[in-house]
């Protein structure tokens, strides 16, 4: 039977079934060889908070969407092209998602009575089969029975069977978009390697989900999206959360200093130590504290003693870390607090997206406690800005928040990575051994920068105290004195600021330098404002994008930046924090524009919002 | 600490310019001199020596040792000595705190530390009151004390801290007091041997808020009845004279009087490695007032040698390197999947 094959630029798919279908993993391959192929990608896994909720209802729902394009892109796509469901609920809460005239491929065997009752299909109603999917093409494939008749012979259970499904639909993908299935293969090589019954199983399942696409005259089409243009050089895909890892490592070795990484397991940051936890060839030193506390009390500890110190978690460990972040300002050493923020207050929605830290991260501490903030704005991004982070911390002996969220700590892209030697060195600066002639050691003695030099256990001659009572500047002995305070904090204060004389200015990331509207953004944003400023431009509207990455202290431009606009808006997926500390440090009128959804923006909707404010 | 130092210091430099700031007559006073004439014999150099404490009268310690410390904040210096340890294991870490740091809001780490067996030395200035804070009952303050938090009686029952720390499997425990430098020097001297997490409590006198919460036991009309002084491979034997003894019945101790004929060679002799007889020896706890009581006990209770966090997480490291080779940033860049734009 002959197959045509189709050219198209851009494809956004979705695959959505219970949370134990194996969604996240059939969406990881099916990117792994996109990515391998060539093709620009972007990709936002969605997950429910239960790691196994109840099977077959709307609650249960894991989704994972990727967006490849023969283009450059900068988000996971608004809406998808194709939508492939395991059951009723993964249709029921994923189709207003698709757009018009979108390919539906649905796993049959999950719209059963009892799967559609699951997903509150009224009695009787199957969409499958009442013609209210007119406006999409729909593929029904029995995957559960196909997949059973694969592995007939197999001698394995029907349990063991059934957790095969999944392949058979990442197998008719890959058909469907021409992919091969060498890099799937190899995968499930290394991974069953232990179990050669279920390696085998998977991989002819995967195999006679390919060859279905090929045989079945229901399927007539092919797609083929091109490779895509991107800047020359070497590729690979990553997380944000492995970026952050291996931005720690790279910083540890940059540094000659040894990571310390102390932390209390909270989605969406735990990756990160799993992923740190497997480099103790590095030197890494990774220690799960029994709260987050004591994670960042340990951290704090490694840093006195002259590590690298990292502490991590999300919103509800960050809170629980107040306290100490407070010592470590006053102690004045290197640490890292890194935030990977989800959805709150209290426990939210842990594992859904959300950029509502950043008043916590400027302020959430007693006491005038500046602390430096910066945030990642894509999944490759957290390593440049993690290791910026771990630069900052150690040249200025600062405590320094990265913010990242959920959505780039789990959405991946393809990442030109750089070789060791290209990146900058950062300079930890001890303080000398000194001798019993020499004068008497200031630990409090600051460079023209007010940073102070780290001064660690071990070296001879340099025994001293600190803490978190006032002290005084120079000799750093305990001091109440009423002017010495106030010098104190003015000195903390100052040395955050002076930050700004070493961070790059900010750039208008696109549009002119002066005009209309700026839409100014933080963080995970980006890829949302870029595509949508970038259309806006093309269709002949007046508007720049900015986006901030140096949260506290600011780029020194910012000010004349907003000051040359008539109007800034700033997307935030929280209620309104960066617009708040914009309007307070430069008093601009800046125009909140808040998603609290814990879902990302789509462009159209930052579009939508140019378009309604350009055309009042 | 076998290392010989090439200019050993005297318990004087071990003294900070600053002032101490102690109430006149507190127990913090002795412990710190005993603390700096028995650290100079230990052989450790002085720049290794760290002294963390948390919040507290008794975690002002560090200010007065010269030597490296932190003053941190209440309740955490156990974590924070974890992670100094974890990522410098030769140095000699001291944590220094109160029965409020240590066993109120400092529970958590305290616990944690003692199963992890980070080798570092606790000393629990325990005074069974917030000194601090001007006089409030503590987690270690008997049923019933009249404090300004409690004016008719603490309804708190109080920790036994050694009966906890025992639970959370620490691999040392001993007990001594202010009011007693040489014995208080010998057991710092056994602490600071034992490899692993060492955790003395020490009975401090709080002049202010809690005066003679100990007497019966420092005074010398009650001292020799109301305290056991535990040595290796010795029985159990403590009064006036030392005529009296303890021996087990089953698991059950029991006083005897061994001047009206009980026989010596039937007494409990002390073995410190005995974890069961510690778990008993450690709820010798009875309130001194209560008729036929035991008598409480000073010395070490306990010793095990049990493998120390530091020292593992050291040794998977230099494993993964020797299995791996060492870590190649190039490579962990690189990932295990590539594609090139031309
Ligand atoms: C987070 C926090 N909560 C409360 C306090 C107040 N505070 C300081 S010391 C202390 C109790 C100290 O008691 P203890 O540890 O027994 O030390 P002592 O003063 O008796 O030596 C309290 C409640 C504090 N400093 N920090
Ligand atoms: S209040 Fe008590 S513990 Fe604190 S210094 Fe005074 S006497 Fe010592
Ligand atoms: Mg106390």
């Amino acid at each position: 039977m002959s197959k045509t094959t189709e050219i198209t630029k851009d494809v956004t798919i979705l695959f959505a079934g219970d949370s134990g279908d194996g969604i996240q993993l059939t969406g990881t391959q099916f990117t792994n060889t996109t990515a391998l192929f060539g093709n620009d990608l972007s990709t936002f896994p969605n997950f429910p908070a239960e790691i196994r909720a109840p099977q077959g209802t709307l609650a249960g729902v894991s989704g994972f969407q990727l967006r490849f394009s023969s283009n450059e892109i900068y988000t996971p796509g608004d809406a998808c092209d194709v939508l492939v469901v395991m059951n009723a609920a993964a249709l029921k809460a994923n189709l207003k998602q698709l757009k018009t005239g979108g390919i539906i491929i649905a796993n049959t065997d999950g719209f059963d009575p009892k799967n559609l009752g699951l997903a509150k299909y009224p009695a009787g109603v199957n969409p499958l089969k009442d013609n209210s999917l007119e406006k999409y093409k729909v593929h029904e494939i029995d995957v559960t029975k196909m997949t059973k008749e694969c592995l007939k012979d197999s001698g394995l259970g029907i349990k063991e069977i059934d957790r095969t499904k999944n392949m058979f639909v990442l197998g008719f993908i890959l058909w469907m978009f021409n992919r091969d299935m060498d890099n799937t293969i190899k995968y499930i090589t290394d991974k069953f390697k232990k179990v050669p019954e279920i390696m085998e199983a998977n991989i002819k399942t995967l195999k006679a989900g390919y060859h279905f696409g090929d045989t079945s005259e229901t399927f007539t089409t092919r797609f083929q999206v091109e490779k895509a243009q991107l800047e020359k050089g070497e590729y690979r895909n990553i997380m944000g959360n492995q970026a952050a890892a291996i931005g720690l490592v790279a910083a540890a070795e940059r540094s000659g200093l040894t990571l310390f990484y102390g932390t209390y397991p909270i989605t969406p940051a735990s990756d990160i130590l799993h992923e740190l936890s497997r480099y103790k060839n590095f030197g890494v030193k990774t220690f799960q504290a029994e709260d987050e506390i004591a994670a960042i009390g340990s951290t704090i500890g490694a840093s006195f003693g002259g590590a690298l110190g990292v502490t991590a978690s999300s919103g509800p460990g960050i809170a629980l870390k107040g306290e100490a972040i407070g010592l470590a300002v006053m102690l004045e050493i290197p640490l890292v607090i890194i935030n990977i923020q989800r959805g709150g207050p209290s426990t939210g929605l842990p594992t859904k997206t959300e950029q509502s830290d950043l008043l916590q991260s400027l302020y959430g501490r007693n006491g005038e406690a500046p602390a430096v903030v910066i945030a990642a704005y894509s999944p490759a991004d957290c390593f440049n800005t993690v290791f910026e982070a771990c630069r900052i911390a150690v040249e200025h002996m600062t405590p320094v928040f990265f913010l990242s969220d959920g959505y780039l700590a789990n959405g991946s892209e393809p990442w030109k990575f750089p070789a060791t030697k290209d990146l900058p060195s950062i300079k930890a600066v001890f303080a000398e051994p000194r001798k019993d002639e020499d004068p008497k050691f200031m630990p409090y003695k600051r460079d023209e920068k007010l940073v102070r030099k780290w001064a660690i256990p071990g070296t001879k001659g340099l025994e001293h105290r600190v803490g978190g009572i006032e002290k005084e500047d120079i000799t750093g002995n305990i001091s109440y004195d009423p002017d010495n305070h106030e010098h104190m904090v003015k000195t903390r204060a100052q040395k955050v600021e002076n930050i700004a004389d070493t961070i790059p200015l900010q750039q208008i990331d696109n549009g002119k330098e002066k005009g209309k509207l700026l839409i100014v953004g933080w963080g995970s944003t980006y890829g949302s404002i870029k595509a949508a400023v970038r259309e806006a431009i093309e269709e002949g509207y007046d508007v720049s994008h900015a986006h901030i990455k140096y949260l506290n202290p600011f780029p020194k431009n910012l000010g004349e930046i907003l000051y040359n606009f008539d109007k800034v808006i700033v997307p935030e997926m929280n209620n309104g924090q960066l617009v708040k500390v914009l309007r307070d440090k430069y008093m601009v009128p800046a125009i909140p524009f808040n998603k609290i959804k814990g879902m990302p923006f789509s462009a159209a909707e930052i579009k939508n919002k140019i378009v309604e404010t350009l055309k009042k | 600490m076998s290392e010989t130092i090439e200019k050993p210091y005297t318990a004087k430099e071990l003294e900070t310019d600053q002032d101490v700031r102690w109430c006149p007559g507190c127990g913090d006073y002795s412990i710190l001199k005993q603390v700096q004439k028995v650290i100079p014999e230990l052989g450790i150099k002085r720049e290794d020596l760290v002294f963390v404490s948390g919040i507290g009268c008794s975690s002002r310690f560090p200010y007065y040792m010269e030597t490296f410390g932190m003053h941190s904040i209440h309740g955490r210096a156990t974590a924070i000595a974890s992670g100094l340890k974890a990522a410098r294991p030769e140095l000699s870490v001291w944590i220094v705190t109160g029965d409020g740091d240590a066993l109120s809001i400092g529970g958590n780490h305290l616990i944690h530390i003692l199963r992890k067996n980070f080798n570092v030395n606790i000393l629990l200035f325990n005074n069974q009151i917030y000194g601090l804070t001007k006089g409030q009952y503590s987690p270690a303050s008997e049923e019933g004390k009249i404090t300004k938090s409690s004016p008719m009686g603490s309804i708190d029952h109080p920790f036994n801290p050694l009966a906890l720390c025992l639970g959370a499997d620490a691999t040392f425990i001993a007990r001594t007091m202010d009011r007693d430098p040489n014995h208080l020097r010998d057991v710092l001297k056994r602490a600071n041997d034992h490899k692993g997490t060492s955790m003395v409590e020490i009975y401090q006198n709080c002049n202010v808020f809690n005066d003679g919460a100990f007497f019966i036991y420092t005074d010398k009309e009650t001292k020799a009845a109301e305290t056991l002084f535990l040595e290796q491979g010795k029985p159990l034997i403590f009064g006036e004279g030392k005529t009296k003894g303890i021996k087990l019945d089953g698991f059950k101790p029991i006083i005897v009087d061994l001047a009206n004929g009980a026989a010596a060679s039937d007494l409990w002799i002390h073995d410190e490695t005995d974890r069961v007889k510690a778990g008993l020896l450690s709820r010798f706890f009875d309130n001194p007032k209560t008729e036929g009581h035991l008598p409480r006990p000073f010395g070490v209770f306990y010793t095990e040698t049990r493998y120390c966090y530091e020292d593992a997480l050291v040794e998977q490291i230099t494993n993964s390197i020797s299995k791996s080779g060492k870590g190649d940033l190039d490579k962990l860049l690189k990932g295990s999947n590539t594609w090139k734009i031309a």
